[in-house]
Formats: structure tokens, sequence, C-alpha cells
């Protein structure tokens, strides 16, 4: 949301009251049971104990969160790190018009509609060396690769897939935003003389800003949240090399039908996401409007 | 244009294509597989060529009845959440009011919910209201991350447009509705084909919700695939095949939106 002055409007409550309506009725019932839940200690429907907030004092204190925790954070920090760049530079090269547009778009766009099981599932036999394109292939650049045995393969071969599964996302982003661009502002660029890297940097770059937060935002929340996929590629393994926070919780909630400690955990767990993003969202306000007061505008 | 930076991006993209289709090639090859060929053999091209997995698919009511399914609760879901995203956005993007910035993000804090230990609440909420394994219900919840995507979407696509044109044309006489429809959206053409694109992405993939909100007359196919794990070992050539044929509705609705990305402002100007 950008930061500049806007008139004061009240009755603009009356435009979002649909999307308040739509998005509480899923969002704030299921909420408060989980609050519910995650101070007491169900043992069976009808027995119920209060317990306060012993719950999230023991899971506060449990070493493996604190692993999974670190591991996520890396996996999230990384995934950005690859896919933002990437999509940028995607939706640069991306052709604007002509059935080369159109054939494109659509292929860029095609990793996205696989469902995320199937995806796993692709990756786990692309990856294998007996009978997998990636990994015959890198068995025959002499590579022993193995995403079942070594920890780091197993790693990287989530990361290549969040990277194939997600950059699309960034680029279609980033590609919408610049085809919104007017041709004004080319064409006062030009005329100034700027260069390819100037129009970039002071044309392109600002005004693809909101999408591109979007963008960083989605992946870094939905990267943080990672599930189906590692699960069902490496099952969280070698050791728990791959094991990332979702999937920590789920073993919590499901495998041990724990109703309360897991309430707990996804609270914890959401808080975190919150804060992060809140702090990335304010940080790329702050450094957007920043470039605004120093830039050309 | 500078022609060999033109020719280093064409290189680049050309790259990433063939970096983005392999495992969909391979996933391909696979679906005209039969099982004991896809688990024996590497070969790049089917040996022993076979529609059968196909054929289980399209003959078999209870898969292709998953498609129509999900279909049906996915483009309900995608016009809801664009319908009622399209105004909030504009209020985001052009006023200031009382808690818009806390309203703002909490919208997307709904997106931060990790699903696993909500299914049960989700469950008792939709028991509740009677909406069991209806394809309302499972369009409802899927609202809970598809709005707020598509506000924010939006209202990213709405500040690009300067304020100036609301401006101009309220003192040509255009009421509010007719300048929305005639003049704002074709502005931000892109930004809503992106946002009904990704609306429709995001809820055809969901699964956990999808299957925990339906059961028999509302069973999407992302939760009909499962099926293909069972104890005597995964049916991977039928699970190919029907990865291949989730990926053709929505292929679809990116041709038909594939328009209103790639023009943008430059060709909807009045």
């Amino acid at each position: 949301m950008s930061t500049t002055t806007k008139p004061v409007n009240q009755k603009a409550w009356f435009l979002i009251l649909p999307v308040l309506l739509c998005v509480a009725f899923s969002a704030i019932m299921p909420l408060m049971t989980v609050v519910n839940y995650s101070v007491q200690d169900i043992i069976s429907p009808e027995r119920r104990v209060f317990v306060g907030t012993e719950w999230f004092a023991a899971i506060m204190r449990d070493e493996e969160l604190h692993g999974a925790l670190w591991r996520q954070l890396t996996f999230s920090l990384s995934v950005l790190a690859v896919e933002l760049p990437l999509g940028i530079l995607l939706a640069l090269s991306m052709p604007a018009q002509g059935w080369k547009s159109s054939v494109v778009l659509v292929i860029v766009s095609l990793s996205l509609l696989i469902p995320w099981n199937v995806v796993g599932t692709i990756w786990q036999i692309f990856g294998r060396t007996d009978i997998g394109l990636m990994g015959a292939a890198l068995q025959g650049l002499g590579i022993e690769y193995s995403y079942t045995g070594n920890a780091l393969h197993a790693w990287l071969t989530v990361l290549v897939m969040d990277v194939w599964h997600w950059t699309p996302l960034v680029a279609l982003l980033g590609y919408a935003g610049l085809r919104s661009i007017p041709d004004a502002y080319y064409q006062a660029a030009s005329i100034d003389g700027a260069s390819k890297l100037d129009v970039f940097w002071y044309v392109q770059l600002p005004k693809m800003r909101g999408v591109l937060m979007i963008a960083v935002l989605l992946r870094f929340m939905d990267s943080f949240m990672i599930y189906t996929e590692p699960f069902v590629l490496t099952g969280g393994g070698p050791g728990n090399s791959t094991t990332f926070l979702s999937q920590f919780l789920t073993q919590k909630a499901v495998g041990q039908f724990d109703l309360g400690p897991a309430a707990a955990f996804s609270l914890i767990y959401f808080l975190i996401i919150l804060l992060l993003c809140f702090i990335l969202y304010n940080w790329m306000q702050r450094v957007g409007t920043q470039a605004k007061e120093g830039g050309h505008e | 244009m500078n022609n060999s930076r033109f020719q280093k991006r064409s290189v680049f993209l050309l790259l990433y294509i063939v970096f983005a289709l392999l495992p969909i090639y391979w996933m391909v090859n696979m679906s005209f597989k039969t099982n004991n060929e896809i688990l024996v053999s590497f070969s790049l091209f089917p040996q022993h060529f076979t529609w059968d997995n196909y054929k289980t698919i399209l003959t078999d009511v209870s898969w292709y009845s998953g498609y129509i399914n999900s279909l049906i609760y996915v483009g309900i879901n995608t016009v809801i959440s664009i319908t009622v995203a399209l105004p909030a956005a504009y209020a985001f993007s052009r006023y200031s009011f009382l808690g818009d910035k806390h309203v703002f993000f909490w919208l997307l804090t709904n997106r931060m919910t990790p699903p696993a230990v909500f299914l049960l609440p989700f469950f008792q909420l939709y028991t509740t209201v009677g909406l069991m394994d209806t394809h309302i219900a499972v369009a409802l919840a899927h609202l809970l991350f598809n709005v707020p995507l598509a506000v924010w979407i939006l209202e990213g696509f709405m500040s690009g447009i300067p304020r100036e044109i609301d401006e101009t044309a309220y003192i040509d006489g255009y009421s509010f509705p007719r300048f929305f429809i005639r003049i704002f959206l074709p502005l931000i053409k892109a930004g809503v084909g992106v946002a009904a694109f990704f609306c429709f992405m995001f809820s055809w993939v969901e699964l956990l919700l999808a299957r925990t909100l339906t059961s028999v007359n509302a069973k999407p196919i992302v939760a009909t695939m499962t099926r293909t794990v069972s104890a005597s070992g995964m049916d991977w050539a039928t699970l190919a095949a029907a990865g291949v044929l989730t990926i053709v509705p929505g292929a679809v609705v990116i041709w038909f939106v594939r328009n209103y990305i790639a023009k943008g402002f430059a060709m909807g100007r009045v």
C-alpha cells in the first residue's frame, strides 16, 4: 500500500465490507477453536483439562523445534535469494507481444498448475539415478548424486524443485507489472538518453515495486509453510535435513493425536510468520519510499 | 534495442524454458508407459507406447468427476474472489480510512496459517452450517487465502494508476460505477488477469482443505489422485497421466487471460 497522502473517506469501509465478510466467515471461528485447544489438555472429547500456557512453555523449550526453525529460515531465505532475481530476469526476458509472448506465458505457468503432491512424485522419479532424467544425467556427469542418502543433495533437490515450481509466480507478477508501465515513461527515458540499466533501475523497478512486494511476501510465507513437496520427495530425510517446520508440526499433530500442543505450536508458528512478514513488509516499504525520495520522482 | 543484449535475453529465456519443461516432459513420458516400464528401464521415449493410463481416467466416473468437481468449485471461488476484491482494492489504493493499514495487513495474515491443525475446526464449522461435501463449502473455504491475494495484487496495480485519471473522469461527469467499469478496469487488465489466474491456480492445487470438506459428491481431483498410492505400491503411470490432465484446464485459463496480462496499460488507454 502506498504511503503517499490519500483523501480521508470513512465510507470506503463499505467497499471493503464484502471482503471482510468472506474472509471472516472462514477465518475467525477456526482460529478461535485453535486458540481454545491450545490452552487445554484434550484427553478425550468429553474430558478436557485447562492447562493455561503450559503447552506454549513446553514448545518454546523444544530443541527439535529450534533445529526445524533454523532449517526453515535458511531454506526460505535461500528460496527468496534465488527466485526473486531469477523471476525478475525472466519477466524482463519474456517477449512483450505476439504469439511468442502467449506461448511463453503458458509454458512458464505450467509448473504452477501441477498439484503439489504430483510435483513431489514427479521429482522423486526425475531425481532417481536409475530411471530419472535428472538423476541419470547427474550420474553421467560423474556426480555421486543421491537425494535419499546425501543430506546436502536432498536439500539442494528440494530447493531446485521449489525454484522450478515457484519462480513462475514471481515472473508472472513481474511481467504483468512491467506491461502496465505506460509507454510515456519509456519515451521520457529515451529522450533523457537513459541506458538500459537506468531504465531498469529508475523506471521498471520502482513501477514493479508493488507487485514484487507481493511476490516476496507470498514466496516467503508459502515457502515457510512448505509441506507436501518435501514430504513426498524425501520424507524429511535423510536424517532430518529436509524436515521443515510444517512437517514437524504435522508429526506432532497427526502422529501423536495431541491436539493441545499441536494447536499451541501452530499458533506460535503463525506468530513467527506474522512477525517476519511484518518486518519484511515494513522494511520494503521504507526502502521503497527512500528510493522514491532520493530517486528521480 | 541493443542487439547483443537482446540475444543474451533470448538465450536466458530459452535455457529457462528447457529447465521448466524437463520435469514436465518426464511426466508426459511416464504417462505413456506402463508401470513396469517406468520402474525397470530408463528410456527417453516410451518403448511400449500406451494410452491405457488416459483411458483409465477418462472412462472411470470416479476419476473424471474429480476434474468436474474441481472445476466447479474453483470457478465459483475465482468469480467471488475477484468480484469482492475489486472494490476493496480500490478503497485501499485510493482512500485512507480508520484502520486501513491494519485491515490490509490482517487480510494477508489469513494466508499465514499452517493448515494441518486448522483442518478439524474447519470440518466442525462446515458441518455445523450444513455445507459438508458441497462445492460451495470448498469454494468458501478457499476464499480464505484467495481473497487476500486478489486484494493485494489488485491494489498493487491500482496504485500504479495516477489518481488524476479518477479525478478527470469525475469532472467529465462519469458516475463511480461507470468510471470503474469503462475506464478503470481496462487500465488494470493485467492485474485482473494475473489475480484471476492466481486465484484459479491456488484453489486448483489446494489439497488439504478440499479433501477434508468433501467425501463423495464434491470430491476434487487432487484428492482422487491420492488413491494411486496404495498398499500394493504406487501407480506411477496413472498418477503421471492424471498430472498431465490437471495441467490442461489451467493452461486453457492462462491462454484466455494472456491478452489481459500481455498488453496491459498501453493498449487499454481510453
